[in-house]
């Protein structure tokens, strides 16, 4: 299957991500990237030289519903973030893995049919898994 | 080639370049403008009508008044992360659109590997609202901030898995070449488009980008009520700005992409693309994308005016107890399928 994956024009396109590209496309999409960041930066320029600047410890003050300020925002955050980023990592993984699959799976046929599936089931287990233990609940 | 094509091969690419970024940045505030006007037809009000014929100057009056106000940054903010959020979701919005096709062969820059790079580089945006929601020093700012990048990863995952689905039905990853699949007609009289071969898909890819977008029913990292804007509560006057355009740069991407994926693009509806297209078919081309993205986007504002915001909890459990395994369940039909060489749609020689 991996002899088939490399050896197959469609993935050698994937891994020669810019190679593919004319020389005319590789230019136009340089002048395009600087042109929108030339922009972009342009604009957080205007945005510190125009306007006017009074400076005033209350203006300044972080907004919190216009009581006073009670502690910093810097405190720690329920750990559900840092399992979701966690399970992001491997989902995204497996479509990573999928994508030159996506390509040559009719030149695989059968076999990589079975061996995909395989693949795939072991991760949908793993979802299974974690939906069961309760990873996926927010309360 | 002659003496002038070697000396001015770089103006065609180059001035391609520059024309559409300057459309999709000019596309923004009228944008603006229509969300307002329908939102006001929508809710039977009035909407924007006083600067301007039919307040058609609005946007300009407000990118004045955003230019000119002052620019603060909060106490205790970390404050060259939080000078850069705004850029970092606007530039990768901008230039994810590069490889999107808006006529016959008509884009930015064609890779090989359209699709990918357009995956690879939108991604990037999430830093963006991550690092504004956290060097504001703004509660309200962290939560909007940890639920969009909990939120955006979340869908990108759905996302992804749909995009498979179209890449195996087409198999290549050259966005010309899905669309050039997507004129002709199929049994039941449909035409060829993805939406119709994989409608599965279609719906996880829609629902998925309103999510990507932070559009209404899932701006719960904006949530004005709760949240007072969430990640951009703290920022003002071209920064704001800043945010704003990339979030609507993004829809424009996304729905660009939808259309070039499951509505067929730029071709025309059973008609044959020419081989040779003459200057015509070009402008013919690119006004059949306008019209499709125009439809999409006007469905996007529809959509926003219409239904309420979901709650958390439910957001998170569509996105990983219903998305990823229908989308998962859709890959292995689509494999099953192909493999088997089941089609039910036989595409009909015209």
């Amino acid at each position: 299957m991996i002899d088939a994956l490399i050896g197959n024009a469609a993935s050698r396109e994937v891994i020669m991500l810019l190679a593919a590209g004319e020389s005319s496309d590789l230019l136009a999409i340089v002048v395009y990237a600087t042109l929108a960041i030339v922009v972009g930066l342009g604009m957080l320029f205007l945005s510190e030289v125009l306007g006017p600047r009074r400076k005033d410890s209350q203006k300044e003050s972080v907004y919190e519903c216009g009581v006073p300020l009670l502690d910093s925002a810097r405190e720690p955050f329920t750990v559900k973030f840092y399992l979701v980023a966690i399970l992001f990592i491997l989902f995204d993984i497996e479509t990573v893995f999928l994508l030159p699959y996506a390509v040559v799976y009719q030149q695989l046929g059968v076999i990589g049919l079975a061996e995909m599936g395989i693949f795939i089931f072991v991760l949908a287990g793993g979802l299974l898994y974690l939906w069961k233990r309760g990873a996926l609940e927010w309360d | 080639m002659t003496t002038a094509d070697t000396i001015f091969w770089p103006v065609i690419p180059a001035l391609k370049a520059v024309v559409i970024l300057v459309v999709i940045l000019h596309i923004v505030p009228g944008l603006v403008y229509f969300e307002r006007r329908i939102s006001a037809w929508i809710q039977d009000r009035i909407g924007p009508n006083r600067v301007g014929p039919v307040g058609l100057l609005q946007p300009l009056a407000d990118v004045i008044k955003l230019a000119f106000k002052e620019d603060l940054t909060p106490q205790g903010a970390d404050k060259w992360i939080y000078r850069m959020a705004p850029f970092l979701v606007y530039a990768p919005a901008v230039i994810a659109f590069s490889v999107i096709p808006v006529g016959i062969d008509l884009q930015v820059a064609s890779f090989g590997v359209g699709v990918i790079f357009l995956l690879t580089i939108s991604s990037f945006s999430v830093y963006g609202l991550a690092f504004g929601g956290w060097a504001s020093n703004n509660k309200y700012s962290l939560l909007g901030g940890l639920r969009a990048s909990a939120q955006m990863i979340s869908y990108e995952v759905a996302m992804g898995l749909s995009i498979i689905a179209i890449l195996m039905t087409a198999q290549t990853v050259d966005l010309n070449e899905i669309v050039r699949q997507q004129w002709g007609a199929t049994t039941l009289g449909l035409v060829q488009w993805n939406l119709f071969q994989q409608p599965i898909a279609a719906v996880v890819f829609l629902v998925a980008a309103f999510a990507e977008t932070n559009r209404l029913p899932f701006d719960l990292p904006e949530c004005e009520a709760e949240l007072v804007g969430g990640f951009h509560t703290e920022y003002s006057g071209l920064k704001f700005a800043t945010f704003f355009m990339g979030e609507y740069i993004a829809m424009i991407t996304m729905s660009g992409l939808m259309v070039t994926m499951f509505l067929g693009g730029w071709s025309v509806p059973w008609i044959e693309i020419p081989t040779s297209p003459t200057f015509g078919d070009v402008a013919l081309s690119v006004f059949i994308f306008t019209v499709k993205l125009t439809v999409l986007l006007f469905f996007y504002i529809w959509v926003r005016w219409t239904l309420p915001r979901f709650r958390y909890d439910q957001l998170m459990n569509i996105g990983w107890k219903v998305f990823i395994p229908f989308s998962l369940l859709n890959l292995g039909l689509t494999a099953t399928s192909g493999v088997m060489g089941w089609n039910w749609l036989i595409p009909l020689p015209w």
